[in-house]
């Protein structure tokens, strides 16, 4: 058994607490920069909602290292992680693709998404 | 065959088909992983959702996105993030074969998670009795624009799902707790605990989330 005892890697205390109170004041930063307007990148969307993202993100790595282990695990548990989020990627990224570029091809026309709505009805 | 070296040294807790302790764990953790790909996938979809109607009409996110209470958002992810530290340190616990500690970081992970569905139940019945519901069922009057329904429906589909998931964490969270309690889990073998905390983890990561796309887009 004492040769197993070596596998199982037992993160210092400091290291949770460490990452959890990073996570915290990581939430009190996205909800005091949601107050301020960063304005628009380039008409293509507000720098609030990347702000916002790249804040989560940090947040989400954060919690995959440390406290999902990825930091200490076997590589291929990361390599499965990743192919997720590849895959996610190339979900949106192809279905954004189609749904922002549809009009270019067929004539669009706004209008309520669901018509039948109660809301529509007492208008 | 009970007299062959091989099998009268193995611990009650390793599986035959596996030929050591630190296979089997391997084994487990890498098929849990996969299955957490999977559930990636599937709030992938409603992510998808979101990303697909918010470029649309950008305008109908922000008007009724205002409807949403950012204390009571704010509040659970602190929860949430102080129940994956609890769920951490229940870990680490069990691995030092600390059992009575580690329980009671399982109870304390379980008693945040419920703090989490007492919140949401205050914001859901707020909703419900407002008519801010998905789809054919809305009826409330005070949001400007087009569609503000549509906002709600990835409301309520996105954090219910998400609140489904914390119930069935808290299902296994009991679970492992059972284990501890009964000495099944100690520093050789923790594997469950150490598999329903990557489940909590993850619940945790899609709520980090889901907090700034649905509570702090105005």
């Amino acid at each position: 058994m004492a040769e197993n005892q070596q596998q199982h890697h037992v993160t210092p205390l400091w290291v949770y607490l460490g990452v959890g109170g990073a996570l915290l004041v990581l939430t009190v930063v996205t909800v005091a920069v949601a107050k301020v307007d960063f304005g628009v990148l380039v008409g293509v969307s507000s720098l609030n909602i990347i702000v916002a993202m790249i804040i989560a993100s940090i947040k989400a790595i954060l919690v995959a290292l440390f406290f999902m282990h990825l930091i200490y695990d076997a590589k291929i548990n990361m390599a499965v992680f990743i192919t997720a989020l590849l895959f996610l990627g190339v979900f949106i990224g192809l279905t954004m693709f189609d749904t922002v570029r549809r009009a270019d091809v067929y004539e669009l026309e706004e209008g309520p998404i669901k018509p039948k709505a109660k809301i529509y009805q007492n208008q | 065959m009970a007299t062959t070296s091989t099998h009268s040294a193995h611990p009650d807790y390793l599986q035959h088909h596996f030929s050591d302790p630190q296979q089997q764990q391997e084994a487990a953790k890498l098929g849990m992983w996969i299955f957490l790909l999977t559930e990636v996938l599937l709030f992938g979809g409603l992510f998808c959702a979101y990303v697909i109607y918010r470029s649309w009409d950008p305008q109908l996110f922000i008007n009724a996105n205002k409807e949403l209470s950012v204390p009571l958002g704010a509040l659970n992810t602190i929860v949430l993030i102080t129940s994956s530290v609890t769920m951490a340190l229940a870990i680490r616990c069990v691995q030092l074969n600390k059992s009575k500690q580690s329980a009671a970081y399982l109870i304390a992970t379980l008693a945040f998670a419920a703090v989490f569905l007492v919140v949401k139940y205050f914001e859901y019945s707020h909703k419900i009795h407002l008519g801010q519901l998905p789809g054919q069922f809305y009826t409330y009057t005070g949001i400007e624009g087009n569609n503000p329904h549509i906002f709600f429906s990835v409301y309520f589909m996105m954090t219910g799902l998400h609140g489904l998931h914390v119930l069935g964490g808290m299902g296994a969270i009991g679970w492992v707790l059972w284990k501890t309690v009964k000495r099944q889990l100690h520093s050789e073998y923790y594997t469950p605990m150490e598999n329903v905390g990557l489940y909590w983890h993850l619940v945790d990561m899609i709520w980090i989330f889901l907090f700034p796309l649905l509570y702090l887009i105005g």
